[in-house]
C-alpha cells in the first residue's frame, strides 16, 4: 500500500444500490493462508487497514497508577464480494493472536460467522481462536488449508481440536477460488441451519 | 503495506486530523461495513480528509475501505465520518441488525446470501 498516493489510486466503487454490508471473518495463525483465501474470492485486490486501542495496563486495578498506556494495534486484510444489487459481503483476514481479541467486539460485532483456517502442522495455533469464538458466541466452521496429500483425516483433526460434533470441518485449497467459495458456502449453510433451528426453537417456546 | 504507513505516521498528525478528539463521539454509530455515500461536493476550506472522503464516496464505500484508502486507523475515520454526518454531507447505510435473541440473522436473509454465493 502506498498511502501517499491514496487520492490517485483507483478504488473500485460499489453499485449505487448497495446498502447491506455483511461481514465474515477468516481467523488463523500467521502464514496459514488467510490473505490467500481473501484474495482468491475477492472482487477487489485485498486491502489492509488497522485499528488501534489505547488501554491502561491490563491487570492493574488502579489505572491512575499507570504511567504508560499501551497501544494495541491490529492490522488486518480484507476483500469484498458483491452478492447482488443490495448485499455486499466483506471478508476479513484476522490474526488469531491474543491482542486481537481485545478489539473483537469493536471490529466484528454483528459478524455473520467465522472460518477458522488451520494448518495441520500447527494446530495449536488454532486452539485459542476457537476458544475465543466460542466465548464470543460467534458461529464458525473449520477449514483445513490443504494442498498435497493429507497426513491426517478430518476426523483426526476434529479430535485434535476438540471440536464439538455440530461444528463443520472441511478441506480447502485457499489458492483456488472455487475451493474458497465452497468454504464460504459451507459456513453460510451452517449459519442457515443454526438460524432455522433457533427460529423453530423460539416458535415452539412462544 | 499500510502497516508501515500508519506506524510511521506522526501521532501529532492523527491528533490534528481529529481535532484532538478521541472518545467524544459514539463509535458505534458506524460499523466497519456501514456504507457511506457523499451527499455533496467538498466545499472550499474544508479539512482535506473530509474532502477526500466526499470525493471517494460518490458511490457507496464501506467505512473500512475508506480507512484503508486514507491510510488511517478505523477509529480515526469514524470520527471524521461523524463530522460529515453532522454537517449533512454524507448518508450512512447501516448493516441490518442481527437478532439479539440468537445473535443470528434471519433465515431468509441467510438463504439469499447462500444462493448468491452459490451463483458466483
Amino acid at each position: 500500500m502506498h498511502s501517499k498516493t491514496s487520492d490517485a489510486r483507483e478504488h473500485a466503487p460499489l453499485s449505487r444500490t448497495a446498502r447491506d454490508g455483511l461481514k465474515i471473518v477468516i481467523v488463523g495463525g500467521f502464514g496459514v493462508g488467510k490473505t490467500t483465501m481473501v484474495r482468491s474470492v475477492s472482487e477487489i485486490r485485498p486491502l489492509s487497514t488497522e485499528e488501534t486501542m489505547t488501554q491502561a495496563g491490563v491487570g492493574i486495578d488502579d489505572a491512575s497508577l499507570v504511567q504508560d498506556k499501551t497501544t494495541t494495534t491490529v492490522a488486518f486484510d480484507f476483500g469484498r464480494i458483491s452478492l447482488d444489487e443490495q448485499m455486499v459481503l466483506y471478508l476479513f483476514g484476522a490474526p488469531g493472536q491474543e491482542r486481537f481479541w481485545f478489539l473483537w467486539d469493536r471490529l466484528f460485532m454483528g459478524t455473520l460467522g467465522a472460518v477458522v483456517l488451520v494448518d495441520t502442522n500447527r494446530l495449536s495455533d488454532s486452539w485459542y481462536a476457537i476458544d475465543r469464538l466460542e466465548h464470543h458466541g460467534t458461529p464458525f466452521i473449520v477449514a483445513r488449508n490443504n494442498f498435497g496429500e493429507p497426513q491426517h483425516t478430518l476426523e483426526e483433526v476434529r479430535a485434535a481440536l476438540d471440536l464439538p460434533p455440530d461444528v463443520p470441518i472441511v478441506d480447502c485449497d485457499a489458492r483456488e477460488r472455487d475451493s474458497s467459495k465452497a468454504v464460504l458456502v459451507e459456513l453460510v449453510k451452517h449459519l442457515y441451519s443454526l438460524s432455522t433451528s433457533s427460529s423453530a426453537a423460539l416458535e415452539s417456546t412462544a | 503495506m499500510i502497516r508501515g504507513a500508519v506506524d510511521s505516521e506522526d501521532p501529532d498528525r492523527l491528533y490534528t486530523v481529529t481535532g484532538g478528539r478521541s472518545r467524544v463521539v459514539d463509535e458505534n454509530v458506524f460499523d466497519m461495513v456501514t456504507l457511506i455515500v457523499s451527499e455533496s461536493e467538498p466545499s472550499p476550506g474544508m479539512q482535506s480528509e473530509h474532502a477526500k472522503i466526499l470525493r471517494m464516496c460518490h458511490r457507496p464505500l464501506a467505512v473500512v475501505e475508506i480507512a484503508s484508502y486514507l491510510g488511517l486507523p478505523v477509529s480515526v475515520v469514524k470520527i471524521l465520518l461523524c463530522d460529515l454526518l453532522d454537517m449533512g454531507k454524507i448518508t450512512a447505510r447501516h448493516p441490518q441488525v442481527v437478532r439479539a435473541d440468537t445473535r443470528l440473522p434471519e433465515p431468509e436473509m441467510l438463504k439469499k446470501v447462500l444462493v448468491a454465493l452459490q451463483n458466483l
